[in-house]
């Protein structure tokens, strides 16, 4: 006796509609849920940063202070040089990562164009030099700044920056540089461009999105490093904003709150802005590296 | 055609080559030719009152010595070991140097500080006690000058102490750890009737456990390190484990402390004070300012001593002062020095105390009226510092990497009912004396 299959029932348009509109809000409200577990912490920061001390030690947290003052603002610019720190970290982590990506650009076009022992070599020395903590080679930098003058130098704090920015950056734009074609180049030498010009005018433009990303990320580094910038520099004047921002917390885990949250939510502020003011360029530079040519 | 870069890549250029030429500008230093001495002061005070008084003490000696100028630098006791690890090595050390007595046997051994036998001016000497000047004195060398310093003491809900009737303790007649026991439970209430502990007697910290457990073992007799010979070695003797067992038991089996609290750090515990979720926190002397900031209108705390184990120890416990040290590798140590005989000048060291709502350890400065004060427990303070002593760690070779990798997970694992006091024990003492063996070696 054979089984009678019964007949799958007729999917109606009408309930087609109703599963994708369900679909789509259930992507929405995960969406949504995975933006505030990401924002989280920096709405919590914001509201911490307008709350009194009182209201700081009450055992019932609101997400919107009581009454949102100033005080803490005012406090943490009163006692630590912020605005002074700000501009120190704008500097040091602007020139570090121009100057890293403008080292990278060649030298990834080199190592993905020309695979030579030089180039192989290139590539494991990136990964090699990624294992080092930073415990183990602080003081012989240390020293070797030292001999050159460059302590208590935002000059040699960008030195060791872009040295510790470079061999990530030489890795991203490499993923960058292979996905434009190689077709594109012979085109342009067909044409009777040079090298350089292949480079500058072909090229460059098309690694626009991958110069920002990489840009993006060496500023970012640079900007919320802080255990060089903490032994390099010595002098107030010359201290960057992660350092500044431990000024806070004291012994044993004693911490000034408010002024603390006011004065991160301050050094929070410009690389949000910079994300910001670069994230369709980021989003472009994605979606190119992860395109094959 | 001349090649050139894109408009984008251009302008890049551009900026970093301006940059470029800030940032050498933004490196220059002040010059030291003009024959007088500059001196750089790395300081840890963080609390706003305490860095204005620092900042002011600067000022003013550097009105009034115009010959040594001392410049103020400010630090993090969160990296002040690192920080100053790195300076010595590369040679580049601050020459005063702020830090505490435990941060310093390391550094005095490795030939980093100064020995300021021969410097300290006579006034200073004897006006800080000998207690104290052990806890920066190593193979005869005195590394730093001890000038504030902090006791653990219990922070009080003043209403819950009063509804509840129990005696109130005062420095001459203390609670002893019994009567504590005993205190916290009366003060342990399920108000509500639903079962649930409205109210616990106490809550310990217990975030970083170990200071506290091996400073309190002395109000029992207790030290946990002792000198045999020229060696230290590792015991966990009844007296030494008195403490310990006494807040395991609140926790795990009277239940007047709660496990919760086991691992917050002190601020962690204010809000559940103010709510009146703990009647009692142990909390260093300086957490006042905490308490006194972020308390609501209206609510009533007091100070009171550290419970003792009996009269023949008193009040003792352990402390490392905080001190000002000079870097070995400083040019002009006797100018440093009295840079620091000027910061710890009783009338100075009492604005430096107040400021980090701390204790002098200056005799001078303990008696100045504006410390001898009901108000904000102050008086409890100074009344206690007589009786305090030396931390049984200080001095001790590889302190800190017994307290990083055995002490800190045993005793959180002990407080929190993992094993008992046996394998506390073990775990202290056995491996403990393996790790300070490789240290005297």
């Amino acid at each position: 006796m054979s089984a009678v299959k019964p007949a799958p029932r007729a999917v109606t348009p009408s309930r087609r509609r109703a599963a994708r509109a369900a679909g789509r809000t259930g992507q929405y409200l995960a969406l949504a849920a995975y933006l505030i577990f990401l924002g989280f912490p920096l709405l919590w920061l914001v509201s911490v940063s307008f709350k009194s001390p009182q209201e700081l030690g009450s055992i019932d947290p609101t997400w919107l202070p009581r009454h949102p003052s100033l005080d803490n603002y005012r406090k943490a610019f009163d006692t630590q040089p912020l605005l002074r720190a700000a501009l120190n970290s704008l500097l040091v982590a602007g020139c570090a990562s121009v100057i890293a990506v403008a080292i990278a650009v060649p030298a990834a076009y080199v190592m993905v164009r020309y695979r030579t022992r030089v180039s192989q070599a290139g590539t494991v020395w990136i990964l090699i030099s990624q294992m080092f903590p930073f415990v183990l080679i602080v003081i012989p930098l240390f020293l070797v700044l030292k001999n050159l003058h460059l302590i208590n130098s935002l000059t040699g704090l960008i030195v060791v920056y872009v040295v510790w920015n470079l061999p990530f950056s030489l890795w991203m734009l490499q993923g960058y540089v292979k996905a434009v074609p190689r077709s594109l180049e012979e085109a342009a030498a067909v044409d009777g461009a040079g090298r350089l010009r292949v480079l500058t005018g072909v090229v460059l433009p098309l690694l626009t999105p991958g110069l920002v990303a990489t840009l993006m990320f060496s500023f970012v580094t640079a900007w919320n490093e802080f255990f060089f910038a903490l032994v390099l520099l010595k002098t107030p004047e010359k201290q960057t904003m992660s350092v500044i921002l431990t000024h806070f917390t004291g012994a044993e885990g004693a911490v000034d709150l408010g002024p603390l949250a006011a004065a991160a939510v301050c050094a929070t502020l410009p690389t949000l802005l910079f994300f910001a003011l670069l994230q369709r360029r980021l989003v472009g530079g994605m979606l190119a590296g992860a395109v094959k040519g | 055609m001349r090649a050139g870069f894109p408009r984008g890549p251009r302008r890049a250029l551009a900026l970093a080559a301006a940059l470029l030429c800030l940032g050498p500008l933004a490196g220059c230093g002040s010059g030291s030719d003009d024959g007088v001495v500059h001196l750089d002061y790395l300081s840890l005070a963080w609390q706003q009152e305490s860095v204005e008084a620092n900042k002011a003490l600067v000022e003013e000696w550097n009105e009034t010595h115009p010959d040594v100028q001392v410049r103020y630098v400010q630090g993090s006791w969160d990296d002040v070991h690192d920080q100053l690890l790195t300076s010595f090595m590369g040679g580049e050390a601050p020459d005063i140097i702020h830090d505490d007595a435990s941060d310093l046997t390391d550094f005095a051994n490795g030939g980093y500080l100064a020995d300021l036998t021969g410097y300290l001016p006579g006034g200073l000497r004897s006006d800080i006690p000998q207690e104290s000047w052990d806890t920066t004195t190593y193979d005869g060398g005195i590394y730093g000058v001890p000038f504030l310093v902090e006791p653990r003491v219990l922070i009080a809900n003043t209403r819950l102490l009063q509804e509840s009737g129990v005696r109130i303790p005062t420095t001459e007649h203390p609670w002893t750890w019994e009567e504590f026991e005993e205190v916290s439970r009366t003060l342990t209430r399920d108000t509500d009737g639903d079962g649930e502990r409205d109210t616990y007697g106490v809550a310990w910290s217990m975030k970083e456990p170990v200071t506290q457990s091996v400073n309190l073992s002395l109000s029992t007799g207790g030290r946990l390190f002792y000198r045999e010979g020229d060696e230290d070695v590792i015991r966990y003797g009844a007296a030494d484990a008195s403490v310990a067992e006494l807040i395991n038991r609140q926790v795990n089996v009277d239940h007047t402390a709660p496990d919760s609290s086991l691992g917050m750090s002190g601020s962690d515990t204010l809000p559940g004070f103010f709510a009146g979720r703990y009647a009692l926190l142990p909390l260093n002397f300086s957490y006042r300012q905490q308490v006194q900031q972020q308390a609501p209108d209206g609510f009533e705390w007091s100070v009171l001593p550290m419970p003792t184990g009996g009269g023949e120890y008193g009040l003792a416990q352990g402390v490392a002062p905080q001190t000002l040290s000079v870097a070995e590798d400083s040019d002009h140590k006797q100018a440093a020095v009295d840079f620091i005989a000027f910061l710890t000048r009783a009338d100075h060291v009492v604005d430096l105390a107040r400021g980090d709502w701390m204790l002098p350890t200056s005799t001078t400065a303990l008696a100045d009226p504006a410390l001898n004060t009901g108000e904000y427990g102050w008086r409890t303070g100074v009344e206690i510092a007589a009786q305090l002593r030396p931390s049984p760690v200080l001095g001790v070779r590889g302190y800190p990497e017994w307290k990083d990798k055995v002490a800190t997970p045993a005793f959180q694992e002990y407080y929190a009912g993992e094993f008992g006091v046996d394998e506390l024990r073990d775990r202290l003492a056995g491996d403990g004396n393996r790790i300070l063996d490789r240290y005297q070696r």
